[in-house]
């Protein structure tokens, strides 16, 4: 039996010196990679693939494969691009880990790219995080100077440059297409898929685009074993994750945890809901994953399970929100961030959450109607599936689930003639917050 | 204006260097604007031809790009610029309320910075830190757990030039256009500065060492002794 947390990327992040290179070798860093160069890069690729390891960005994608669909016997040189980009909102993994143990980072991003036969490989993080760049940067310069990035490493005769690129704030350079575009020095915008970036990525090259968490769980996958990582979680969503609770909830924080654990064990774990207060909704990965309810505290938390239930485990963003929480109000400011996000490129995307947001803050302000909810049901599904890329579909999610679950409360703002909630209760400092 | 002879005597070092990292020019835009933002504070149209001259791209082609993302500033800010995030999270657990009270005390609308040129301010989106809500960023350094009340000391302290304590940064929280050299990837040297996590970053380790929970221990390679869990590769551990 599997315990309850199970740290692994986490391990040791409450070692003061954590993110220097001195710090990780003490803990066997940079032995997978030296493990890793002696094999035959498909046996990597064939390791994370029978792990199990899916893509820890939201997606979910079951990472072997995406390194598998690279095409063999081209002469195109290949790229490991890492996004770094994390901006869901309520997502606030990739960020410690980035400031706690960059090295972990640089490790599985090294071995990913000699798996994949890449000649450089790119960590594109977002620029709005300064000292987690500098971390990196200094990983990354640490690296170099021991030998495993660069020329012949490990005396293994292949070679890899690594660059740190920084973002300069765009929520839509996440999506790995237009991450790609701005790496090419373009706005972000999404591209048509197909062809998808094993094929044509990077400079039409073909290139391999993981999220941090997945990268970072690669070292231990090839030091340890593809079962030692597949004994953990659930038959289809298998290995450990980090979790991360914030909002109303005693000890806010990141839970690493085998995929498939409740929202009430990690509850329990963190203290609870705030004293006096009780769950009212909650995320189970992000904005971009429709909201669930107190009814939903024993859905397991992998791929399945939550999708079964009528969401998406995305990024185990867990935002907790008691009942002091108007959700028209915080539906409301998703939809004003999906809207400022919209890169503009489709239609669907573009106009709906102009006007979503007009007719939300309508209703906000108790000047909606009954109607108003039907339009904004009738926006969505034209915006569901129609929209260039998961942006506009992530939009949609908080305001579908949140007329599901909380249609009385929208029409209570109509009844009231306003908001029927105090915004001061809410926050983190409100008498009796237990905080 | 095109730059100063000067100016760009002392660009074209980092230009070159920037440019040489990518295997096509073009990807070494955005750290090349955030050069020309540590140079100039904001990307002016002086900037903007310098980016378009180093790449052979047009004028337009860089304001296009520019103009798509937000940490590219085409006005002044503030040596301080301050970032209240007023996502859904954070917005709830105080950003709303901690923003309003800034923008009153300090007189001043998004992206403004003070007369004094000290400070200014804008709303931020989500900026990963939600376990630390309500966040504040200055020069994108996270202020973790803000009220009201020391959002508004944070600022008094930036405009009078009071010691900050960074809780997840350097000793020194550096200026913006310094700020904008570290994103045009010329690190400052105080990487190995300030604490390595935040107090929400290690509560789930620390509930893990109080129940004594592990990943499971590594299979023992032949003729070895078993590994603890928990590492990367099975040597150390709690």
């Amino acid at each position: 039996m599997t315990d309850v947390l199970t740290p692994v990327l986490t391990a040791h992040w409450d070692e003061p010196d954590s993110f220097t290179l001195a710090a990780y070798r003490r803990h066997g860093g940079y032995q997978a990679l030296a493990k890793a160069v002696t094999m035959p890069p498909e046996d990597i690729v064939t390791a994370v693939k029978e792990s199990g390891l899916r893509g820890r960005g939201g997606a979910g994608f079951p990472t072997g494969m995406k390194w598998g669909f690279l095409p063999k016997g081209e002469d195109k040189p290949h790229y490991l691009v890492v996004n770094a980009d994390e901006s869901e909102p309520g997502t606030c993994k990739d960020i410690p880990l980035m400031l706690a143990t960059p090295h972990l980072l640089v490790e599985g991003a090294i071995i990913t790219s000699y798996a994949i036969k890449a000649p450089k490989a790119f960590i594109y993080v977002r620029g709005e995080v300064l000292h987690v760049v500098r971390r990196v940067q200094q990983a990354v310069a640490e690296a170099y100077e021991a030998g495993y990035i660069g020329k012949d490493i490990l005396g293994s005769g292949y070679d890899l440059d690594l660059v740190v690129h920084t973002g300069a704030g765009a929520y839509i350079c996440g999506e790995e297409t237009a991450l790609l575009d701005s790496l090419e020095g373009f706005r972000g915008q999404p591209r048509l898929k197909p062809p998808f970036p094993a094929v044509a990525g990077l400079y039409a090259c073909p290139t391999v685009i993981n999220n941090v968490e997945s990268i970072a769980s690669v070292p231990s996958i090839v030091a340890n074993g593809a079962a030692w990582f597949a004994g953990m979680g659930t038959e289809k969503s298998k290995g450990f994750g980090i979790f991360s609770l914030s909002g109303h909830v005693t000890t806010p924080g990141q839970y690493e945890a085998p995929l498939g654990v409740t929202l009430r064990t990690l509850l329990d774990l963190a203290g609870g809901v705030r004293a006096g207060h009780r769950l009212k909704f909650w995320t189970p990965g992000g904005s971009s994953t429709p909201i669930f309810t107190d009814e939903h505290l024993d859905v397991p938390l992998d791929f399945e399970s939550v999708g079964a239930a009528g969401s998406m485990l995305g990024t185990r963003a867990l935002q907790i929100f008691d009942e002091t929480t108007c959700v028209v109000r915080a539906v409301l400011r998703w939809t004003e961030f999906y809207e400022h996000e919209s890169c503009g490129k489709c239609t669907p995307c573009r106009e709906g959450t102009f006007w979503m947001v007009r007719v939300l803050g309508r209703l906000e302000q108790g000047e909606g109607t009954e109607e108003d909810l039907e339009k904004l049901l009738d926006i969505c599904d034209n915006i569901l599936g129609r929209a260039f890329c998961a942006l506009g579909d992530g939009a949609v999610s908080p305001v579908t689930s949140s007329i599901k679950y909380f249609r009385d409360e929208y029409l209570e703002h109509q009844k009231r003639g306003g908001c029927p909630f105090d915004p001061a209760a809410a926050t983190a400092w409100a008498t009796g917050s237990g905080r | 204006m095109p730059f100063s002879d000067e100016a760009r005597s002392r660009l074209d070092p980092d230009a070159d260097e920037i440019i040489g990292r990518y295997p096509r020019a073009r990807s070494a835009l955005l750290p090349l604007l955030h050069l020309v933002q540590a140079e100039q504070g904001h990307v002016c149209d002086d900037g903007i031809a310098y980016c378009a001259q180093r790449l052979g791209l047009t004028e337009s082609e860089v304001a296009a790009v520019v103009s798509f993302y937000t940490m590219f500033k085409r006005h002044p800010v503030g040596e301080y610029h301050v970032g209240v995030c007023t996502n859904t999270l954070c917005a709830i657990m105080g950003g709303d309320q901690i923003l309003a009270g800034l923008r009153e005390h300090l007189g001043v609308g998004d992206d403004e910075p003070t007369a004094d040129g000290k400070v200014s301010l804008e709303h931020v989106e989500c900026n990963a830190a939600c376990d630390f809500a309500p966040v504040v960023m200055v020069n994108w350094e996270f202020f973790d757990n803000m009220t009201p009340d020391s959002a508004r000391e944070l600022v008094d302290g930036l405009r009078s030039g009071a010691g900050i304590t960074l809780p997840r940064g350097p000793q020194r929280l550096c200026t913006w256009r310094e700020a904008s050299r570290i994103l045009a990837g010329f690190p400052d040297g105080q990487a190995a500065e300030g604490p390595q996590a935040g107090q929400p970053t290690l509560a789930g380790l620390r509930v893990a060492r109080e129940h004594g929970w592990a990943a499971p221990a590594a299979p023992a390679p032949a003729g070895t002794a078993p590994a603890p869990a928990g590492t990367a590769s099975g040597e150390g551990g709690q």
